[in-house]
């Protein structure tokens, strides 16, 4: 049985994802989760005893970059996707440590 | 009877890699740069952009955990821990916790009552974040991402350290490895090399560890030093007064000697870890791994025993010469050019690091050329120049690695060996000293010191001082 999704969990998620929802949003947001958690349920019906991890969808690994510069200065262009920006930087609010 | 208490530490240390570029992307790692001028789409996190692991961090990390006996994951991957802070443009940082590259290894370290094992727990790939300054016109904050995808290992020891001495061997010894590697320059001041230290006290004997804090923010070895001093008493003073140690990140002020609770983020600390579905596993053949291991260069221990047998070092020596990287290929350079290791090794040992001392720097800031202290001992091997001019000399190829030929002949400094203007000299300082000279006609030796310093005087330092003194005995 599948663990039940309470306001709890949702607040918390909500937190960690710095998401604001209001309470039907909040109400959505539970039962699309506790379809996911079902489907979970229903997967473990299989029986998987032999079965490797699939650690990815693609069969492929080893992707590699040579270890060569290949990027020049665009920071203008970068920085035109920022909202803010000051003095060749991202402008963000203020953070303490 | 006082309790005795009982340190119990472990370490968390992040170094960058040596690569050219950075670990996803293109960009170049040096540094320096303009904020900004070092990224790209992958390196500040724009929507779409795919990463591409660079293959040299593979080889460098998997290089360390060879040479730090580490057990290989052939089989290897790369997850998201995921945070919100403006230093990561993703909203995650890649890294490593489900199959890191290398586990289960170990450091052996010098301790007061022998050798000992610090066992390492793994070793992980992760990316750098870049940086953030705090603007006082704006009250804001301005972030700079060329450090953003640097590339780095994290080192993590288990909890095997039982004081600060232990710690500082450990670090030394990993420090050493990674340089002779080449994998990272490994300055702590400069952020190259940082390590988290988490902190328990137990009482002796116990089987239980205590509770630990994590230290951020130690940027020198006295710095490690002092916070793990500071925070054991802290925590000793906290159980004392029947009081819990909370666990939690806590920031050292060096200067204020005293470790503060960093102020906790408004959330948990739910890193939410999950593979991350933009890079394909790593699979490390049998092949790769070998070739990685043949390629290991000689270590510091051995470096240190061939110096021992080839050069005939005194072991101790030895042992000064080869902690750091930069003295060592400095030492073999100037061999390779003079033949004559005890005169290089006594240059290195009295007068470089006489020299780092005064100045405030780690050997890894040499910059002089072997070559012009190969051509300073010629110089003085063949009378060319004397010892305290020498001296003098030595003083500017370690500041701007002048040619001491050139520098010499322009600020004529070179020895005069012409036997007549020496002559002229000693019979004019016999003659004015008549006093000192009869002292020594009547058995008092020793004067002989200051009838050669001065006639040194008057020749403006250039003169032999063996050459003086002989001539002058003739004399008398
Ligand atoms: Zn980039």
């Amino acid at each position: 049985m599948a663990e039940i999704i309470t306001d709890e969990t949702i607040d918390y998620v909500s937190i960690l994802a710095k998401l604001k929802l209001t309470e039907a949003e909040k109400e959505d947001a539970k039962a699309d989760m506790q379809k996911m958690l079902n489907y979970i349920d229903k997967l473990d019906e299989l029986d998987t005893s032999g079965v490797e991890p699939m650690s990815h969808v693609f069969s492929f690994d080893n992707v590699f970059r040579e270890d060569v510069v290949t990027n020049q200065d665009d920071r203008d262009a970068m920085l035109a996707n920022a909202p803010l920006a000051k003095d060749g930087q991202y402008k963000v609010p203020k953070t303490v440590e | 009877m006082a309790k005795q208490y009982e340190t119990v530490i472990g370490l968390e240390v992040h170094v960058e890699l040596a690569t050219k570029t950075k670990i996803f992307c293109g960009c170049t790692t040096a540094f320096g740069g303009a904020p900004n001028t070092h990224t790209c789409p992958v390196c500040t996190g724009m929507p779409g952009s795919l990463p591409v692991l660079n293959r040299q961090v593979v080889e460098y990390a998997m290089a360390v955990g060879l040479a730090a006996n580490c057990q290989i994951n052939q089989y290897c991957k790369f997850d998201r821990k995921n945070y919100f802070y403006p230093d990561n443009p993703q909203n995650y940082q890649i890294s490593q916790l489900y199959l890191p590259i290398c586990h289960d290894g170990y450091i052996e370290i010098e301790t007061g009552s022998g050798k000992k094992q610090v066992r390492i727990h793994e070793i992980h790939m992760e990316e750098d974040a870049g940086k953030l300054i705090h603007d006082e016109w704006e009250d804001c904050s301005l972030v700079d991402y060329n450090r953003s995808g640097v590339p780095l290992i994290e080192i993590v020891s288990e909890p095997d350290m039982r004081s600060a001495e232990e710690v500082t061997a450990y670090l030394d010894k990993l420090r050493l490895l990674i340089q002779y590697i080449g994998a990272s320059d490994c300055k702590l001041q400069e952020g190259s090399m940082r390590a988290d230290v988490n902190l328990s006290v137990r009482e002796v004997g116990a089987e239980e560890f205590g509770t630990r804090t994590e230290m951020k923010n130690l940027n020198s070895f006295k710095a490690i030093g002092r916070a793990i001093e500071g925070e054991r008493a802290r925590q000793i003073e906290l159980l004392e007064e029947g009081k819990a140690v909370i666990q939690e990140t806590r920031r050292w002020d060096d200067n204020k000697e005293y470790s503060y609770a960093m102020r906790s983020k408004e959330d948990a600390k739910d890193y939410r870890y999950f593979p991350d579905p933009d890079l394909l596993p790593v699979n490390i053949s049998d092949a790769w791994m070998n070739r990685v291991k043949d390629a290991l260069p000689e270590l510091q221990p051995q470096r240190q025993e061939r110096y021992e047998r080839e050069y005939g070092l005194p072991a101790y020596d030895a042992q000064i010469i080869t902690a750091s990287k930069k003295m060592a290929d400095i030492f073999e350079e100037t061999v390779a050019l003079v033949s004559n290791p005890k005169k290089v090794s006594n240059w290195l040992m009295v007068e470089t690091m006489r020299l780092l001392k005064e100045k405030n720097q780690e050997p890894e800031d040499l910059r002089f050329d072997p070559e012009n202290l190969a051509k300073l001992i010629r110089l003085t091997e063949d009378g060319s120049v004397n010892s305290s001019v020498a001296k003098e000399v030595f003083e500017k190829i370690f500041t701007d690695d002048i040619d001491p030929e050139v520098y010499v002949t322009e600020h004529g400094l070179k020895t005069v060996n012409d036997d007549g203007a020496l002559e002229e000299v000693v019979c004019k300082v016999l003659e004015e000293n008549s006093k000192v000279v009869e002292e020594y006609r009547s058995g008092k030796e020793k004067v002989l010191g200051f009838l050669v310093g001065q006639v040194m005087k008057a020749m403006k330092g250039k003169a032999n001082p063996a050459k003086a003194g002989e001539l002058l005995k003739k004399k008398l």
